[in-house]
């Protein structure tokens, strides 16, 4: 174990590059989540038909032979992308279709009469949703959010195959150095889960932000 | 005094249940107007229409003298734009029989949210009438508490100021003491009894307080059917009711009727 701790700085270095991938990937996947969940209840049906057709491509496809696609086939189009960012671009695309239905079923969750007492308040759609139905959605999307988030930092781990160098990439490489197989995995196997304990206790932080002084659950059954 | 509401042969059915059939009704300026009746017998119906909340589907309904859910164009009468219909409900208010209160909202953030955002009112002025409308309806100490911290009849009266928060010209109150415990129905009355004698906007209340309506009411209106069955003043429509329907409904709430 001696030896492999030895390569302390390059699982440092790993370390911080899934935290990258997982934070960047994180935000892409949130605005994603964001943009596609809206269009799905678009009143507009083009609008929702091309949601619906990135949802359904992108939650049916797999998400390495994704990442595969935008390292290694977009550049034949001349998209070139670096392995970070199609890291992030492959993650954020797969993880943001799953995210959109988790916004999407949050805003459907709000009941009817917060519609229409906007609307008897003579609230525009848009400010309808920004002020009155979004702020009720988003506290039923965190805890799901939170599991989506941690589903992320595992599928970082395939981006090691695109060449970037990750935890499990890191790993490869003192397996190869000391030819020692147990040792490495199973250390990174503790840190990813050291990292998605972190994770966890953060969204359950910003879910107590997100509810304090509300109780919008019973509110709304009442 | 002029009609502020003027419904024209208006119906409107749920698939193949007609719930107004040819109505006809017509609300002057500053009337306080009770609507009683059977459930399913349309009453909120004509309160959600005017909320814009439910179509016509034949008819036309006027407000302030400009029609609600048509209007002019190029000389021809269309369907109603949003952009209209944005308009037209500027001078509406509504209370729910739910309340829907925005319970992410304090109470107060309630009634002043609306005015900042719709009314383009500042801060400053959206929270000075705020604490008048709570002292108003008697809950200045509430008023930074959340809805779901509010008792059903504290809830109703929040709603109430913020629908006299945006200043309407009626008032639509959808049985708003339904929901409530029984112990609850009186602190929500005495506010809207204070509301109806002290001033002079429009008001329709769906109701099935009896002893209310013959307080609050200039005007009764009975419903049955989709279609107004009588209409009058509340000590003829109570005490001697001439249509049979009638005397048999109210039966149901008053004893000594003949």
């Amino acid at each position: 174990m001696n030896e492999v701790i030895a390569f302390y700085p390059i699982l440092i270095k790993g370390t911080i590059t899934t935290i990258q991938l997982t934070v960047m990937g994180a935000i892409l996947a949130l605005v994603i989540s964001f943009i596609v969940g809206l269009a799905r209840i678009s009143k507009f049906r083009s609008v929702r038909v091309i949601a619906i057709i990135y949802l359904e491509f992108f939650r049916g496809s797999s998400a390495l032979v994704q990442m595969f696609f935008i390292y290694f086939v977009l550049p034949m189009w001349g998209i070139y992308f670096d392995a970070l960012t199609a890291g992030v671009v492959a993650c954020g695309l797969n993880v943001g279709a799953y995210g959109s239905e988790v916004v999407r079923g949050a805003i459907l969750a709000v009941g009817k009469e917060q519609h229409e007492a906007s609307q008897a308040l003579n609230y525009s759609v848009y400010k309808k949703y920004r002020y009155v139905i979004i702020p009720q959605a988003i506290p039923i999307m965190i805890p799901t959010f939170g599991n989506l988030l941690i589903e992320l930092l595992k599928l970082t781990a395939v981006a090691s195959l695109i060449t970037i160098s990750d935890l499990t990439f890191m790993a490869q490489i003192i397996r190869v150095q000391t030819a020692l197989t147990l040792e490495p995995f199973l250390l990174i196997l503790v840190i990813y889960f050291i990292i998605a304990s972190i994770l966890v206790k953060l969204v359950d932080l910003i879910a107590k932000k997100f509810s304090k002084g509300r109780n919008i659950m019973t509110a709304g059954d009442k | 005094m002029e009609n502020i509401i003027e419904f024209e042969n208006v119906s409107k059915s749920f698939g193949d249940l007609q719930v107004l059939k040819n109505l006809n009704l017509e609300v002057k300026d500053g009337e306080k107007l009770a609507l009683i009746g059977p459930s399913g017998s349309g009453k909120t119906t004509i309160l959600r229409i005017l909320m814009t909340l439910e179509t016509i589907d034949d008819g036309f309904v006027s407000v302030n003298d400009e029609y609600l859910w048509h209007e002019k164009s190029d000389g021809k009468i269309i369907p109603a734009s949003e952009t209209h219909l944005h308009k037209m409900r500027d001078h509406i208010g509504m209370v729910f029989q739910q309340f829907n209160l925005f319970p992410h909202l304090t109470a107060i953030e309630n009634v002043q949210q609306p005015q900042t955002l719709i009314k383009k009112k500042t801060d400053a002025e959206a929270k000075e009438k705020a604490e008048e409308l709570f002292s108003l309806v008697g809950l200045s100490d509430k008023k930074d508490q959340y809805p779901h911290q509010l008792s059903g009849g504290q809830q109703q009266r929040v709603a109430i100021a913020r629908a006299l928060a945006m200043d309407p010209k009626i008032m639509l109150f959808d049985e708003v003491t339904s929901a409530l415990d029984p112990e609850l129905v009186d602190e929500v009355l005495t506010v809207l009894r204070k509301l109806a004698s002290d001033s002079d906007t429009t008001m329709l209340t769906v109701t099935h307080e009896m002893n209310f309506a013959q307080e609050f009411a200039d005007r009764v209106l009975f419903f049955d059917g989709g279609q107004i069955v009588e209409s009058g003043k509340p000590e003829s429509i109570f005490s001697n009711p001439k249509e049979k329907r009638t005397r048999e409904f109210l039966k149901k709430f008053i004893s000594n009727i003949n």
